[in-house]
């Protein structure tokens, strides 16, 4: 945990450029595209370019849920567990028809890294639950046969 | 039920909604020119007299905040919350994909009566649609001259960009947006010093829901006195409502704040499905406090919701139905606050943590009384006792539900 007010001035070199820092999240977006997750070797230049420290980039990074510093599969599949989805008989059915599918529980990835299944916060979709995503594609309205025709698009696709 | 011809949602349901010259042809950046044409100062006064006050969550009177923005200040800024993540919530969503145009040209006319020359959009990472629909809205809007050097001739000059947040609810509070569009982790702020005086990067900055700067065109176009014409005493104009949970048709609904949570539900989102009795109502997203089914009477107002116990929040109305299991209910909305806690604080980091385990327990059919009790006295110790907002905002689901469904619970400890 961060303490209330960090000292802006790390030991041995100058003080952080504020406009380069407010491009972390940026960078860090860019860093995650190559691999789908951040790599070490990719922190560390994302901390050389902006003038900061390969921890202070960890730091700021594991703050926030959509970077990831583990492997994840080519196509990350987020189902809203939020309150709507639950009463829209979503969440956990969707869930658990997903899990059969693919043979994967919730935080697992397939064998052959094609799919990683998460379970996610309110996905503002509560008029339309139940949702899921999957990569940077939103779903809605999900029914067993949407989840089939989706699954089967990307299986065809990859 | 009276008829309500939308105006913030006017646009969304047309073809290619989103685009500039859909906006234009139907009377787009009219209200810009018009403000433009303005001094500063009146356009504060007419905002201030049209009595809007915040769509974010909190409230706060627009014009009044506007009003703390330092005259003599050479450099301000504007953040725009694109981050709505309140569970229950989908209007900004709706508004930033189907009609960008709408809250731009609130923000360059926000800008303008506070003096502020760069402006900050802060959208939530999972918003994939809203970014790419935002940056094409900016862009189309610099290649008109509605941004950049010398807007529309009048020497007035702004500048906008967008910044992904990447998954923290925490980020939508304004101090904590600020730390994260400073690259930072999101960790909100003490207040004071607010925003205004010191926000991003110790300048003055004002931070403004998307719904809030949506209203500004047609209260600048339409005049104070129309807005302020609408609504109640207190909650002046027109609210967008999301409706979602055991209803027939669940969607956005705009209509004047005051209309009763009976019309929202029965009239414009089509009644409770299977013609089941309300249970309980969350009248304004997830952090206000639930209403019993028997409050549907209440009219959707900052002041009739507070009489009833409850707050209008981001205006987020889920239904729940008879059948629905109250305690699970709670353990859902508190796990979630619980994922989202910054962990700055120990009332919030611990104590919501403590919480859910003993609403685990409950669920599970391991609870006690005791464990209920146990509930409800942290639940109170949390409550105002926050860095933050949030941690008194997750307990609300807690308190409130001790409250109205207390047999619930003993049920449950008592494994029926
Ligand atoms: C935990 C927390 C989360 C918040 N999330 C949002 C949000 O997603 N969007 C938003 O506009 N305001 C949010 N707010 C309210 C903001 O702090 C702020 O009051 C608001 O953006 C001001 O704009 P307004 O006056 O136009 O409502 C949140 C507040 C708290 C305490
Ligand atoms: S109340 Fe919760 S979210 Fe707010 S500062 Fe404390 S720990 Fe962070
Ligand atoms: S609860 Fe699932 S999208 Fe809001």
């Amino acid at each position: 945990m961060k303490a209330k007010s960090v000292p802006r001035k790390p030991e041995g070199r100058a003080v952080v450029d504020p406009a380069k820092e407010a491009m972390l999240l940026a960078a860090l977006y860019i860093a995650q595209e190559q691999k789908g997750y951040l790599t070490e070797e990719s922190v560390k230049q994302v901390a050389k370019r902006l003038g900061l420290t390969a921890g202070e980039v960890y730091s700021t990074a594991s703050f926030y849920t959509l970077f990831r510093t583990e492997p994840v599969g080519r196509y990350v599949i987020q189902v809203c567990e939020g309150l709507s989805c639950y009463l829209n008989d979503g969440a956990e059915r969707v869930v658990e028809y997903v899990s059969e599918k693919l043979g994967i529980k919730p935080g697992e990835t397939t064998p052959d890294g094609t799919f990683t299944l998460e379970m996610v916060q309110c996905l503002a979709s509560c008029g339309t639950a139940p949702a899921m995503r999957v990569n940077d594609q939103l779903y809605e309205n999900l029914t067993p046969a949407s989840i089939d025709e989706i699954l089967e698009r990307i299986t065809g696709e990859v | 039920m009276a008829h309500w011809e939308p105006v913030l949602l006017a646009n969304v349901d047309r073809p290619n909604s989103e685009k500039i010259d859909t906006y234009l042809k139907h009377g787009g950046y009219k209200a810009l020119r018009k403000a433009l044409s303005m001094t500063p100062e009146s356009v504060i006064a007419e905002v201030k007299a049209s009595g809007l006050r915040g769509r974010g969550g909190a409230g706060f009177p627009t014009g009044t905040k506007w009003g703390f923005m330092p005259k003599d200040a050479p450099v301000k800024y504007l953040a725009v919350n694109t981050d709505e993540g309140e569970p229950g919530t989908f209007k900004d969503r709706l508004i930033v994909e189907r009609d960008p145009h709408s809250i731009l040209e609130g923000v360059i006319i926000t800008a303008y009566a506070v003096g502020a020359h760069r402006a900050f959009v802060y959208i939530r990472g999972e918003f994939f649609l809203g970014v790419k629909r935002w940056i094409k809205a900016i862009s189309d809007a610099y290649q008109h001259g509605f941004l950049g050097r010398d807007i529309l001739g009048t020497g007035f000059d702004l500048d906008v960009s967008v910044h992904r947040g990447a998954g923290a609810y925490i980020c939508g509070e304004e101090t904590a947006m600020i730390e994260s569009l400073e690259g930072k982790r999101g960790i909100p702020r003490q207040k004071p010093p607010f925003p205004a005086n010191r926000g991003i990067w110790g300048k003055p900055t004002l931070v403004q829901n998307c719904e809030t700067l949506a209203n500004i065109p047609h209260i600048v176009l339409r005049g104070a006195g129309w807005y302020a014409g609408i609504g109640t005493e207190q909650s002046k104009g027109i609210k967008i409502f999301c409706v979602s949970g055991h209803v027939n048709r669940p969607g956005n609904f705009e209509l004047p704040l005051g209309t009763t949570l009976k019309e929202i539900i029965y009239e414009h989102a089509g009644g409770v499905r299977k013609g089941r009795e309300i249970k309980a109502i969350v009248p304004g997203g997830a952090s206000t406090p639930l209403l019993r089914g028997d409050r549907v009477f209440t009219p959707m107002a900052f002041e009739t919701l507070k009489e009833a116990g409850s707050a209008l929040g981001t205006g987020a109305v889920i239904v729940m139905d008879q059948t629905t299991d109250i305690v699970e209910v709670v353990r859902r909305t508190m796990r979630f606050f619980v994922h989202e806690s910054c962990g700055n604080c120990l009332p919030c980091r611990v104590g919501g943590h403590n919480i859910l385990s003993l609403l685990e327990k409950l669920t599970a059919g391991t609870g006690t009384m005791k464990d209920i009790d146990e509930i409800e006295y942290l639940a109170n110790g949390i409550t105002g006792r926050t860095f933050c907002p949030m941690g008194t905002g997750m307990v609300e689901p807690v308190l409130s539900s001790l409250k109205l469904f207390r047999g619930e619970y003993e049920a449950k400890a008592a494994g029926r």
